[in-house]
């Protein structure tokens, strides 16, 4: 099958190959870019462990067909971490909450989270369950993932109040 | 030195040891994608590898053709049987004694079974192929029920077993039928079933469900043809297990194969059992001289590798009117599908099902266990549980409420006048476990005080009249359960599996400057290892958790061990870390004494030294000790400080627990809400408190899951009718309660530490606990027993049989 042309923002820096126009997203950003942070848990847009961010949405990555981030803004976990190699505030709430267990959900549900509180910054528990229930986690009953997050949202106001 | 100016209390907390809630030292890499999961390897040239499958349940193959397939761009090869045949793989022995078909070899047994695998350059390449694979198929009739599966007229399934009236646990008595296994008195039960006050009897169905960990299963074969080495990445929950078995099944010396299991994105049994995809991948890896990798779709997973439970229990059981239980009676018709490929100790072919006496002095019991072959796929693994734990404490759990409901009791005051009292420890049970250490009735009271037991059944009966008065369409059910776990299998007398030993181990080696390496036979997939086991060697020898690295999971390098799974972990090579650590502590004794010029037993441990008895002020650290090891002669003694230990259990740990559930239920909608879920538990000693309430919160949401909504179901064809997320229940955050977690603290008198092991408990005790809840919102009109899982329909259904609908 011809292949054809990519090129999107892969965490700030820009990426580009080649692919059949049928590659899934999930597919080319693991097996041809080598970005493993986003995982497969269904392939059919149920567990959400393929969530990345794209142009300001989460998006299911098993679910999108390459050709459709074209020219897009992507963001994988990858890009959540500080730029000194540090872990992101969200990253870092899901370690001190103990968020995680086998960590194949983490990924997905961190990316979910970060852009859950840029569109919600004041999230209540209620907002957080609902705000996260296209991301499953088998591993922790999600008690202290919203935990995290809801800690999260605290830290990040906290920052954001600081540097005005 | 800032050294002795510190307190020991300080010392011990900056060792960050048992009992704290150290941070996992996972989580840094994880919380980045920095994981390194088995669909994360990638290798130069690796090939993909994918299964053509059977779309029936029962059919003869009588053809297959490839040549179409095999010209498919990036398609390199496709194996049927008959090219694994000559290797004699076509067919694989199964950790239950049995044998399953690799490949299709004439005949398919379930739908979704393995018939051929084709390798291509990528997996795009590999689904192409199986589109073009063309099988032929002569339909045979199926049977998807295991008792019209007895059925003298039923269809052979097993064909190649034609004339075997023997299995791998005693006789045969039907073509579709595996084995008998009978524990207990039949003879004493039935008597004193026969005169008892009260007999309550019921079946008490556990539905088929499935592990279904987010990362599927899968592997990377790599033969390299030069070194003759075979090298194995999987998610393996046992990686020496399948080391061992890889070798007597392809020939391949077993020093020629290194099985590694990288990180595991959860495991809860499904990652125990051999898979015809592992085998596959080792051939076509030796066939193409390239790496191989296979990884299951979760429509794969749903279908075909490890479905747990589907146990028909019909129980009996016997009481004096004031409710004291006289003896329990069970026969269990267990669906085991087309192989017999449950995972459990060998001598135990039903598992630890003989604990389903539960928490209860019961004085005698009889437990028989019948496996059948039906067209459903093979695995009976133990799911989060300790080999079919899980339906023994469902079926216990079951029965007493429904005596309770024959007695007109308090369910509560039921339990509470037949637990194993604790001066009843170690209790012998009458199904021939002996249960190590409990203390049930301090756990129960201290359970409904904290829920406000009274209170709440006050609160039910004043609901039940106000549905009968017309004001509410709610009900509220109280869900209660006790349960006793046997886990940490176990005594090598009588645990192995394919006659490997049910022991563990750990190695540890002090480096010179005093950090550390461990190295276990178990493996982690979530429960965090690497924090947990260096807490113990922290407290046990002084170092502090954060100088010691752990690994598991490389067979070149670590151990032998049997792997992590029915909570085994903590309890054997939990043990054995404990062990290791306290050679190394002996021999750092004896190092110390030396230097300080005093005889070894003049010099007792502190924390994180040895320091001279009666003169606290002359001591040696670990870290000193540590150095002296490696760069003094001391006489009579081997340089460095290592050691290891393979640890053979006394006995399992017997874990217990005292959950409550408060449900609302809407009598005309069938939803209902949960209202609380107290989980107390205990586990013995405490290692990490943060990660024992997360296990608990996760076993009891699966727990949920099972309960309220999930299972594996095949219609009368043997469609598989669940097969993906979208049929198969996962509860999302919106749906999962929120838990209260509690503990009490009976140590284990045999363990090292006295931990008995927790990742398991919440599954086994939360299932009949939400079922429970919904049984008891409806017992006042008349519910006896209904089967999970209480979907919203089934809710809706059990109220409409009722008559409350109107
Ligand atoms: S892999 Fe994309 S939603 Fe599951
Ligand atoms: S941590 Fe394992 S799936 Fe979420």
């Amino acid at each position: 099958m011809s292949k054809m042309h990519v090129k999107f923002t892969l965490n700030g820096q820009d990426v580009e190959g080649l692919a059949e126009p049928r590659t899934l997203l999930i597919h080319f950003l693991r097996e041809t870019l080598n970005v493993t942070g986003p995982h497969i848990g269904c392939e059919t847009s149920h567990c959400g462990a393929c969530t990345v961010d794209m142009d300001g949405k989460s998006v299911k990555s098993c679910t999108v067909f390459v050709g459709q981030a074209d020219g897009r803004q992507i963001t994988t976990v990858e890009g959540l971490t500080n730029a000194d190699g540090s872990l992101g505030v969200i990253q870092e709430m899901f370690r001190e909450h103990h968020g995680l267990q086998c960590g194949f959900c983490t990924p997905g549900m961190i990316t979910r989270a970060h852009r859950l509180l840029q569109e919600n910054p004041n999230p209540t528990e209620e907002e957080v369950r609902f705000g996260i229930a296209g991301n499953l986690c088998r591993c922790t009953g999600y008690q202290n993932i919203v935990k995290a997050i809801l800690a999260s949202a605290e830290q990040l106001n906290a920052m954001k109040e600081a540097a005005e | 030195m800032k050294d002795e100016i510190q307190t020991p209390a300080d010392r011990s907390a900056n060792l960050k040891g048992m009992g704290c809630s150290r941070k996992r030292v996972e989580d840094v890499r994880f919380t980045q994608g920095k994981g390194n999961y088995v669909d994360d390897i990638k290798l130069d040239g690796m090939l993909v590898g994918d299964f053509v499958r059977s779309p029936y349940a029962h059919a003869r193959v009588t053809a297959i053709e490839t040549e179409a397939a095999l010209k498919v761009p990036g398609v390199l090869a496709v194996l049927t049987a008959k090219d694994l045949e000559p290797l004699g793989l076509h067919w694989m022995p199964t950790l239950a004694g049995d044998k399953q078909m690799v490949l299709a070899d004439g005949k398919v047994l379930f739908q979704g079974q393995e018939v051929a695998f084709v390798v291509a350059t990528d997996r795009y390449a590999a689904a192409d192929g199986v589109a073009a694979v063309e099988v032929e198929y002569e339909e045979l009739p199926v049977v998807t029920d295991p008792f019209r599966a007895l059925d003298p007229d039923a269809p052979v399934l097993r064909e190649d077993l034609a004339g075997q009236t023997e299995g791998a646990h005693g006789p045969r008595r039907h073509h579709n039928h595996i084995f008998t296994w009978e524990v207990g008195d039949k003879e004493a039960t039935e008597k004193v079933l026969d005169e008892a006050d009260v007999v309550a009897e019921e079946m008490v169905y556990y539905h088929r469900t499935h592990p279904m960990p987010l990362e599927t299963c899968g592997c990377v074969a790599s033969m390299d043809k030069v070194t003759g080495k075979l090298t194995l990445w999987g998610t393996f929950q046992a990686p020496h297990a399948v080391r061992t078995v890889a070798s007597l099944i392809s020939g391949i010396a077993e020093h020629n194969i290194r099985v590694i299991s990288p990180d595991i994105g959860g495991g809860f049994g499904n990652k125990v059992g051999v898979y015809p995809g592992y085998i596959c991948s080792i051939v076509a890896s030796i066939v193409t001289g390239k790496p191989v990798k296979w990884v299951e779709s979760r429509m794969d997973n749903l279908m075909s590798t490890a479905f747990a439970r589907d146990y028909w229990m019909n129980g009996r059981i016997a009481a004096t009117k004031e409710g004291k239980i006289t003896g329990l009676w069970c026969h269990t018709t267990a669906d085991h599908g087309g192989f017999d490929a449950c995972a459990d100790p060998t001598k135990f072919p039903a598992g630890f099902m003989n604990i389903c006496t539960g928490s209860y002095d019961i004085p005698v019991a009889y437990l028989a266990v019948d496996g059948v072959y039906t067209n459903k796929a093979p695995g009976g693994v133990a799911y989060r549980c300790s080999f079919r734990v899980t339906e023994a404490a469902y079926f216990i759990e079951r029965m007493v409420e429904v005596l309770a409901i024959k007695l007109g009791m308090d369910a509560a005051e039921l339990r509470r006048i037949n637990f194993i009292r604790e001066d009843q420890f170690p209790y012998q049970s009458a199904l021939g476990w002996e249960y190590d250490s409990g203390n049930y009735h301090a756990a129960w009271d201290k359970a409904l005080t904290a829920v406000g037991y009274d209170a709440l059944r006050q609160e039910q009966a004043q609901r039940i009249a106000d549905f009968k008065a017309g004001k509410t369409r709610k009900l509220l059910g109280i869900g209660l359960t006790h349960f006793t776990e046997i886990v940490g299998a176990g005594p090598v007398k009588n645990c192995d599996i394919l006659g490997l030993g049910m022991f563990d181990s750990c190695e540890i080696r002090i480096h010179p400057t005093g950090s550390a390496i461990a190295r276990l036979g178990t493996i982690s997939q979530g429960q965090g290892h690497a924090t947990t086991f260096a807490q113990i060697i922290a407290s046990e020898i002084g170092i502090p958790a954060d100088d010691i690295t752990l690994e598991e999971g490389d067979t070149d390098t670590a151990p032998y061990g049997l792997g992590t799974y029915g909570s085994r972990s903590t309890p054997v090579a939990g043990a054995a870390t404990a062990m290791a650590a306290r050679k190394i502590r002996a021999k750092a004794q004896m190092i110390a004494a030396y230097l300080l010029e005093v005889h070894d037993g003049d010099v007792e441990f502190d924390v994180d030294r040895f320091v001279v008895k009666g003169a606290p002020e002359r001591f040696k650290t670990m870290k000193e000790i540590a150095f002296a090891s490696y760069n003094q002669a001391i006489p009579g003694l081997e340089p460095g400080l290592e050691a290891v230990s393979y640890y053979d259990p006394p006995n399992m740990t017997y874990p217990f627990g005292a959950y409550i559930c408060v449900m609302e239920i809407d009598v005309d909608t069938g939803e209902h809400k949960v209202r609380k879920f107290y989980a107390l538990d205990d586990c013995g000693t405490r290692i990490n408190p943060m990660i024992i309430e997360g296990q608990v919160h996760g076993g009891a949401t699966e727990g949920y899951a099972i309960a309220m909504g999930q299972e594996i179901v095949y219609d009368d064809m043997g469609n598989h009718k669940t097969a993906t997320l979208m049929d198969f229940f996962v509860p999302t955050s919106w749906e999962t309660p929120h838990y209260t977690t509690d503990h009490t603290v009976t140590p284990s008198p045999h363990h090292p530490i006295g931990a008995k092991g927790v990742g398991e408990s919440p599954n086994v005790g939360s299932v009949p606990c939400f079922s429970n809840a919904v049984h008891d919102a409806f017992r006042p009109f008349g519910l006896v027993q209904s089967h999970m899982p209480h979907d919203q329909w089934r809710i809706w259904k059990i109220a409409d049989d009722l008559g409350l609908h109107g």
